[in-house]
This record gives structure tokens, sequence and C-alpha cells, in this order.
């Protein structure tokens, strides 16, 4: 099976809040995709229903040919916009949990990345900085071996060297089978290694497309298809 | 070695060309074997399937080919690599002589002032 996400007229409202409305979408396997979109346009909540932690209230999603659940859980990597660690752990025992949840977790290069970026696993969580805690957060969810990472805001907050560092460890550690779906603004600093975008706008899909094709088709880059399409 | 990529423009083709003026000016030599495509791909901080998709637009006009258990090779053929040189070359006189020709100048000033230049800039002996 070629496709790892698949939405069947997905919706989801909040009350009389329409959240996303009617999204079909098909993600292939083996592309790193950006989905983009304006503050409150859905970001978030289409990668909270990837993960199962909100239900539909309408539509279908497949993981893999299933709707989420435990098993989905085993092949989804998910990092959220906020940070969910206990402050009084250290950096290893923050380690330790994930290598007991997940069976794909890869010890040693999750100590590979960190030793790379300096940060010394002793460390306890409340010490570090929110870049260095966003880091270490993405470390984590970096190390398994998933099929779907759903990587939510993951550069926000960190410094453009540690960027480049994070983007490059995004090129080098995924598998041709794994997609990775990541939602940012920061569109300029990711254009460059995506295959493919999403733009939603108040819960719709507007866009879905390869880079490329826009770069060649309109002459523009998405950070301005971007400014253009979102224009306030 | 600096990768420096417009976002205007689809990044393969860019990366075609790059790779293609790394050979011609003999950085990569005939025969050179290419990194795999995950590092090269991260050198260039692109994504792996827009390298891969550069190197076999690159292969399909013969400049490199695939050794199936070693990699991604600069083919043995100089004539492929002369050719490319001389098309690029002939390529670079037009958009030269056209900019040339956009200020009003006409080919005999063209080539007084090429050679001008050519005495006053580059002749050392």
């Amino acid at each position: 099976m070629n496709q790892i996400l698949e939405c069947k007229a997905l919706s989801k409202s909040f009350g009389n809040i329409i959240a996303l409305s009617n999204i079909n979408l098909t993600l292939d396997r083996g592309k790193i995709i950006g989905l983009l979109g304006p503050n409150g346009s859905g970001k978030t909540t289409l990668i909270k229903l990837i993960n199962g932690l909100i239900t539909p209230t309408s539509g279908k999603l497949y993981i893999n040919g299933n709707e989420p659940d435990i098993e989905s859980k085993k092949i989804v990597s998910y990092l959220p916009d906020k940070s969910y660690l206990p402050e009084w752990m250290k950096i290893s025992q923050a380690i330790d949990l994930f290598v007991d949840f997940y069976e794909d977790f890869d010890k040693d290069r999750a100590y590979e990345m960190l030793n790379k970026l300096n940060l010394d696993p002793t460390l306890k969580l409340k010490s570090l900085s929110k870049g260095t805690k966003e880091k270490v957060q993405l470390i984590l969810v970096m190390s398994r071996n998933a099929d779907l990472y759903c990587l939510d805001e993951p550069i926000g907050g960190v410094d453009p060297a540690a960027r480049d560092y994070i983007l490059n460890t995004i090129i080098t550690n995924y598998n041709e089978n794994a997609t990775i779906l990541l939602s940012t603004h920061l569109i300029s600093d990711i254009e460059n290694i995506l295959d493919e975008i999403i733009f939603i706008k108040e819960g719709n899909l507007i866009l879905h497309s390869a880079v490329d094709e826009i770069r060649e088709q309109q002459g523009k880059s998405v950070d301005s298809l971007f400014r253009e399409v979102f224009k306030c | 070695m600096l990768w420096e990529i417009n976002s205007n423009q689809p990044i393969y083709l860019q990366i075609m060309e790059r790779i293609q003026s790394l050979i011609i000016s003999g950085y990569y030599k005939p025969g050179d074997r290419l990194p795999s495509i995950r590092d090269f791909a991260a050198t260039a901080s692109i994504n792996p399937n827009t390298m891969q998709k550069a190197l076999n637009e690159l292969e399909k006009i013969d400049l490199i080919y695939t050794n199936k258990t070693n990699g991604k090779f600069i083919t043995e053929d100089t004539n492929v690599i002369q050719n490319l040189k001389n098309q690029i070359s002939i390529q670079y006189i037009r958009d030269f002589i056209e900019k040339m020709m956009d200020i009003g100048l006409n080919e005999k000033d063209i080539i007084k002032n090429i050679n001008q230049y050519i005495q006053n800039n580059l002749n050392n002996e």
C-alpha cells in the first residue's frame, strides 16, 4: 500500500465552530509534506485527528488503511505544539520513557543527535530554555522508526543554526517508506526540503501540490504563493 | 562547496545545472563516484527525492550512470562532457549578446568591447 494517510470528507466541529470542513486528502509514502495555513486554519486539528486525540464529527480518516487506534499509534510519531514531558525529568529519563513506550525507538540515534547539538543528557528538562526543550522533543520524535511523522510547528522556537541542523536531521533520518507531515509558519526556511504542500484556510483544503510544480507553473516560491493566497 | 538555491525556480533544475557546471569545470572528473543520494541531498540541504529527480534527469542525458551495486558515477565519455561544455558556452554567449544588443550595441561594438576588456583586464603578460 503506497498511501499512508487518507481523509474522506473529514470534518470536525467544536460546538458551532467548524474547524475542518469536508477534507479529502491522500498522502503517499516517502514524502516530506508541509501543512501550511494561517493561525486558526485547522492545522493542529488535522494533526490531532491523525493521532486519534480527537475524533471526527463526520467523515473518515485512515492511516495505512485503518482508522486511528492503538495500532496506528505504533506507526505515527507525533510532535505536539506544546510540551508534555514532566519538568522534573532528566533528558536521559525522557529517552528511557520513549524506549519503554515505543518498540521502534532508536536509542543510539537519540544520543547521537544530543551529542551533535551539545546537549548533556543529565540535564533536567526544567533547566532548559524553550528552544532547547523543543530540540529535545524533536530528537525524541525523530528517533523513532515510524511510518508517519506529524510535526506540529517543529522549528518555531529554535535559532537558525539549530534549525538547519534539525532540517538536516529530518532529511537524513527519514526512510523512503516514511512520510513527514509538518506544519509551520516559517515557510521560506523549510520550503527547499518539501516535496509537497497543503494549504488550508478556514478549515478548507485549498491546495495540495508538488512544490516544484508551483515553481514551474507559477514561477514563484511557496512563500510568495502563500503570501498571495492568504493576503490579509 | 556552496549550494545556493533560489526558491522561485524548480529546485531539481537548479541542482542539475549546478552538477553540470561541477562536471564541465572539472571539479568532478570522468568516472568519479557521486556521493549517495541521501548525503548529497544533505550537503545541498534539499529533499532526497528532489536530488533523485535531478540525478535521474542527468542520467537521461548520459552525463552520469548508475552501477547497480556501487552507486552513481560521472560518465567516462569525455565527448559527452565536451558537448555539454560547448552547449553551455553557446548559451552564455547568446545571453550576453542579447543583453549587449538590448543596450544598443551592434556586432562590431560588441567585438571591440570584448577585445578591449580582454586587453585591459586579462592580458597580464
